[in-house]
């Protein structure tokens, strides 16, 4: 998906960029400083995996994407549109996020309501908000439990329509906090085969180094508020010494040697 | 109640009661509920009128009679409440089966037996017939100011989550063996109920992000009207 490709033009390249930031810091209210000037992109149509331990800032950088959170210093762009408070409802309808907790997103009576939620604040109506609901929840496989209540569905199924909530808005970039945690190896599943269908830019902060490696075939390494590390997952998950640093480890039994390098072809 | 359908109190139904709109449901209970607490309770037919009214909506509605009446359990602090009034009240006195009760006590608690009972039958008519989604579509229609019609969406969509995180914490409680017996488990409950405060707080607050990142500006649609 990502293939280099041939050396373009730097105006090319930067109109490519579906985000854009460049050293972003931020230092919370009560002084604690989480991130130290963070320069990463995304291209379109690019799956990446940030990595990075508890309290590598990782979140705070995800806060940063849709503007919930202001840079103290550095920026931050989506698609060539700055982060900043006059673009706030352009910037959110771009960057879709997908929280870790499906309950926190879904707090709609249905899931149609919960699904309608983010096209409405954008001002669709009528048909054409019926359209973008129904294609959202089809995509994740949901649309036959448009009239439920959220909290009757599995949670594999929440953490489906958490993303449908997102998809509505037709985001140039999905951004998915942990997006494996607390499923069971089927619903692992089925989200994968539901990631890797969407025909969008995937950003995916995760600990679960096996699913960024079957997904992403690009990783970033965020480490003490600063990006240490950018490049092929394979390439990340096989440095031993940059995976020791950083408190980075594979789970027992799997090795991505054992399973080859992806892009190596 | 099928599967998807609403809340422990909804009654799966198609009767005309099930299909009336929520806002028209709601107005009447209200205009209802009025009228019983404004009728004197000294007019004892009018209270048969009342009752009459209730029974027929619910015969209607197609709801056993015994679904409502299960549920009318929660009544009864009221009415243990309205039985000592005889006993409490003051004034000239009156021998019922060799109790000396006072007259102005016995009037009082029937007064509050009889309005009490019929709120709580009409409410629960209400809920066993109306989806908690068009209780919020009906009470935007009837310009409710939408704030409160949004706490209310919260709380119907959060009360099982809460319930449940309860839960687990009493079960959790209980595998250290704790067991809630005596005025030394007070304090742990107090601290219990501080920390499910806390979590909801912080619950909210991330709900809350989650709604700002799909551009939510202060307002929220429940219904058709879109």
């Amino acid at each position: 998906m990502s293939a280099p490709g041939p050396p373009e033009e730097p105006r090319n390249e930067a109109s490519r960029r579906v985000l854009d930031i460049r050293g972003l810091a931020y230092a919370y209210p009560d002084g604690h400083q989480a991130l130290y000037g963070v320069d990463l992109h995304v291209h379109r149509g690019e799956r990446v995996a940030l990595l990075g331990p508890n309290g590598a800032g990782k979140t705070t950088l995800v806060l940063h994407l849709n503007g919930i959170l202001n840079a103290g210093a550095g920026s931050v762009s989506v698609s060539g549109l700055p982060v900043s408070k006059e673009h706030l409802q352009e910037i959110r309808r771009r960057v879709g996020v997908v929280f870790q907790d499906p309950d926190d997103q879904l707090f709609m009576p249905t899931v149609r309501d919960d699904v309608a939620f983010g096209p409405q604040n954008m001002g669709v109506r009528g048909a054409e908000l019926e359209r973008q609901v129904m294609e959202a929840l089809d995509k994740v496989g949901m649309a036959d439990f448009a009239d439920r209540p959220p909290h009757h569905l599995s949670f594999g199924q929440r953490r489906r329509v958490a993303v449908a909530t997102v998809l509505a808005m037709e985001p140039e970039v999905l951004v998915l906090d942990e997006p494996s945690s607390n499923l069971d190896p089927a619903s692992r599943r089925e989200l994968a085969d539901i990631l890797r269908g969407l025909d969008v830019t995937v950003l995916m902060v995760t600990h679960d180094l096996p699913y960024a490696f079957e997904l992403c075939p690009r990783s970033v390494v965020l480490s003490g508020g600063v990006i240490v590390a950018d490049g092929s997952t394979y390439d990340v998950l096989t440095d031993d010494v940059l995976m020791a640093e950083h408190r980075l480890e594979l789970p027992f039994g799997f090795d991505p040697r054992a399973i080859g390098n992806p892009t190596a072809g | 109640m099928g599967a998807g359908h609403g809340h422990k109190l909804h009654f799966h139904g198609h009767s005309a009661v099930h299909r009336a709109p929520a806002h028209l449901k709601l107005a009447t209970l209200l205009v209802f509920m009025l009228t019983v607490v404004a009728t004197p309770r000294e007019w004892f037919p009018a209270f048969g009128v009342h009752l009459g009214l209730v029974l027929a909506v619910i015969a209607v509605s197609r709801v056993p009679f015994g679904y409502i009446g299960r549920r009318m359990v929660i009544e009864v602090p009221f009415v243990v409440f309205a039985l000592l009034m005889p006993f409490v009240a003051t004034g000239p006195r009156v021998d019922v089966l060799g109790l000396s009760l006072s007259e102005d006590g016995l009037l009082a608690g029937w007064g509050l037996l009889a309005k009490g009972t019929l709120g709580v039958m009409a409410s629960l008519t209400l809920a066993a017939t109306t989806e908690p989604r068009d209780l919020l579509v009906g009470l935007e229609r009837l310009r409710m100011p939408s704030q409160l019609v949004q706490i209310i969406g919260f709380m119907i969509r959060y009360l099982d989550v809460v319930t449940d995180e309860m839960r687990r914490m009493k079960v959790a409680r209980e595998s250290r063996g704790f067991s809630g017996n005596g005025p030394r488990a007070w304090a742990v409950y107090a601290r219990a109920a501080g920390a499910l405060f806390i979590r909801s707080y912080e619950r909210g607050e991330r709900v809350h992000l989650a709604m700002l990142s799909r551009g939510y500006d202060g307002t929220v649609r429940h219904g058709s009207d879109r």
